[in-house]
């Protein structure tokens, strides 16, 4: 048995999220190899060699890979995947668009969302937004994989000193083209990687208002996330977004300001070590999943929690 | 240019799910079912796209049991002309859709196919990439703008961290994110005009497919139980609690 990762990257750094993959790899036994292909991509095989648990690194540097996408990439993990028994990816959504493809070509019904890995061909993933768990048992020769970052801790960066070798491309599909990005600037930690996440529903009242919950963040070193009606409502932009529909996460300290607590909000963040709910409604849902709650105005509460941060600063 | 989208009938979002008592999964019988939401967004894109004058015929697929006849109207009042019901009672998995669609693509040459970016029961996210790559057809998933020229296909996607935009060959597949568009809500004349518009029902072994899953459910659970903790009553409490309690700032 081995396992095909595929690396999350932009060419430069390779994406924390890469190194939950890795443990859930580690986990399905046999060796864990990983797939670098991108252009000028040498910086990320380093990292990649050093993860610990990776035993080899296969590294594909051509144009086509210079952008994750999927027309380009499917053709080199499809070539690929016959020598491996599972093909992993994390759910993110390079992930999500990716890994389907591959499996389709390969014949194969993909898992996606693997939060928990019971044998080799067996699998808990959620369905229904996370309200009911399944637990799935796949008869497929090459099991091809989504795994929930949350779900798994991160590999260590260093200690791991695995063989590189180079691959050959696989040429440009022509089928697509990148044309730009525009990433949200965060000054803050990603969501998804985050130790501590403030966010804020609708009863923040306007994106103005979120600069009280920077202002917490900063503090914290936390990230800012938001329910998705705050970000129907266009206080903040869409990538804030914490939920079944937005990002999962599952920090050590997850603080809701303001957030009623819908089933798709909770789906989203109830993994969460630690839960705080600030809410001036004490019958709002959220504070059924809150160790803390406090019923109050956040308006009131926010600059005094602030205030008290300062104060009791160690 | 004819455009094809994909619908699914799921139990409705508003619905809370019950596990079944023997663990064989959730109850769907006496549920409120609806068309999956992202579908809808991808209904409402295509009769958008009519609406500007670049489709010209949109056919609505859905497959499973007969009750998506219903799901297809949905679709037929929200402006589809035409309806393709592939009939089949047994579990469909991702891939057997994919391949089904991929059939269904084949007899009616579309330029471009639209999906919800997943089906909010099964939550697989798989269905459109899988019938991009049977068909050899880019993909453009998690779709939040779409501009569609003769050839080519320019799309805003949602992805971790923000926006990407990539240009995608025609022929092609776009799955769609929330933001695209609001879908409307079909109005009554429309409903009755929608009762009048043809729905072919096909089967998959007509269409060649073997829908055999692949996946076993072994079992479907609750998930854990989060308790609820404690009220505290001020912010220097909470900030106390947080130091010394649960040691996490």
């Amino acid at each position: 048995m081995s396992v095909l990762v595929i690396a999350e990257h932009d060419n430069a750094t390779l994406k924390p999220a890469t190194l939950n993959a890795v443990t859930a790899a580690a986990k399905l036994g046999g060796d864990v190899a990983m797939l670098v292909a991108g252009q000028g991509c040498a910086a990320v095989a380093d990292a990649a060699a050093k993860v610990a648990g990776v035993a080899k690194v296969l590294v594909a540097d051509a144009a086509a890979y210079a952008h994750p996408l999927a027309e380009n990439l499917t053709p080199l993990i499809v070539k690929l995947a016959p020598a491996f028994s599972h093909v992993v990816a994390t759910a993110t959504t390079f992930g999500k668009n990716l890994m389907p493809r591959v499996a389709a070509l390969l014949d194969v019904q993909q898992i996606s969302e693997v939060m928990a890995i019971e044998a080799p061909d067996t699998f808990v993933r959620p369905i229904y937004a996370g309200n009911a768990l399944a637990t799935v048992k796949s008869s497929d020769k090459i099991k091809v994989m989504t795994v929930r970052a949350t779900a798994f801790e991160a590999a260590a960066t260093g200690g791991g000193n695995a063989a590189r070798e180079t691959v050959p491309a696989t040429d440009d599909a022509g089928l697509s083209r990148f044309v730009g990005q525009a990433l949200s600037k965060m000054e803050r930690p990603e969501l998804t990687a985050a130790r501590i996440i403030i966010s804020g529903g609708r009863a923040m009242q306007n994106g103005e208002n979120f600069k009280l919950l920077e202002a917490v963040a900063d503090r914290l070193g936390a990230a800012v996330g938001a329910s998705r009606a705050a970000v129907d409502a266009g206080f903040v932009p869409n990538d804030y977004q914490v939920g079944q529909t937005g990002k999962i996460v599952a920090p050590e300290l997850y603080i809701a300001v303001g957030i009623s607590g819908a089933i798709q909000h909770l789906a989203g963040m109830k993994d969460s070590k630690v839960i705080v709910a600030i809410n001036k409604d004490e019958e709002a849902p959220i504070f059924s999943v809150a160790d803390y709650g406090l019923v109050a105005d956040l308006f009131k509460a926010i600059p005094e929690l602030q205030a008290e941060l300062d104060r009791t600063k160690s | 240019m004819k455009v094809l989208v994909a619908v699914k009938r799921v139990v409705d979002f508003n619905v809370k799910i019950r596990v079944k008592a023997d663990k064989t999964g959730v109850e769907t019988a006496n549920v409120k079912m609806s068309m999956n939401p992202f579908d809808e967004i991808a209904v409402e894109e295509a009769v958008r796209l009519k609406e500007a004058g670049k489709a010209t015929d949109i056919v609505a697929v859905s497959m499973g049991p007969q009750q998506c006849q219903e799901t297809l109207r949905t679709a037929l009042a929200m402006g589809a002309d035409r309806g393709i019901h592939v009939l089949s009672d047994g579990e469909l998995q991702p891939l057997a859709v994919a391949k089904l669609l991929k059939a269904v693509v084949d007899k009616e040459q579309p330029a471009l196919v639209i999906l919800g970016k997943q089906a909010i029961d099964d939550d697989s996210n798989q269905t459109g990439q899988m019938l991009a790559a049977l068909l050899g057809w880019p993909q453009a998933t998690f779709a939040s703008k779409l501009a569609l020229g003769s050839d080519e296909a320019e799309v805003t996607r949602e992805i971790d961290g923000g926006l990407e935009t990539i240009a995608i060959k025609l022929p092609a597949i776009v799955t769609t994110d929330l933001r695209l568009n609001e879908p409307r809500y079909a109005s009554l004349p429309n409903i009755m005009k929608a009762k009048k518009k043809p729905i072919d029902a096909l089967k998959p072994d007509e269409l060649g497919v073997d829908v055999t899953p692949r996946l076993t459910t072994l079992k479907v659970e609750e998930p854990a139980k989060r308790k609820g903790g404690v009220k505290v009553a001020s912010i220097a409490e909470l900030v106390d609690k947080l130091r010394n309690e649960a040691k996490v700032i």
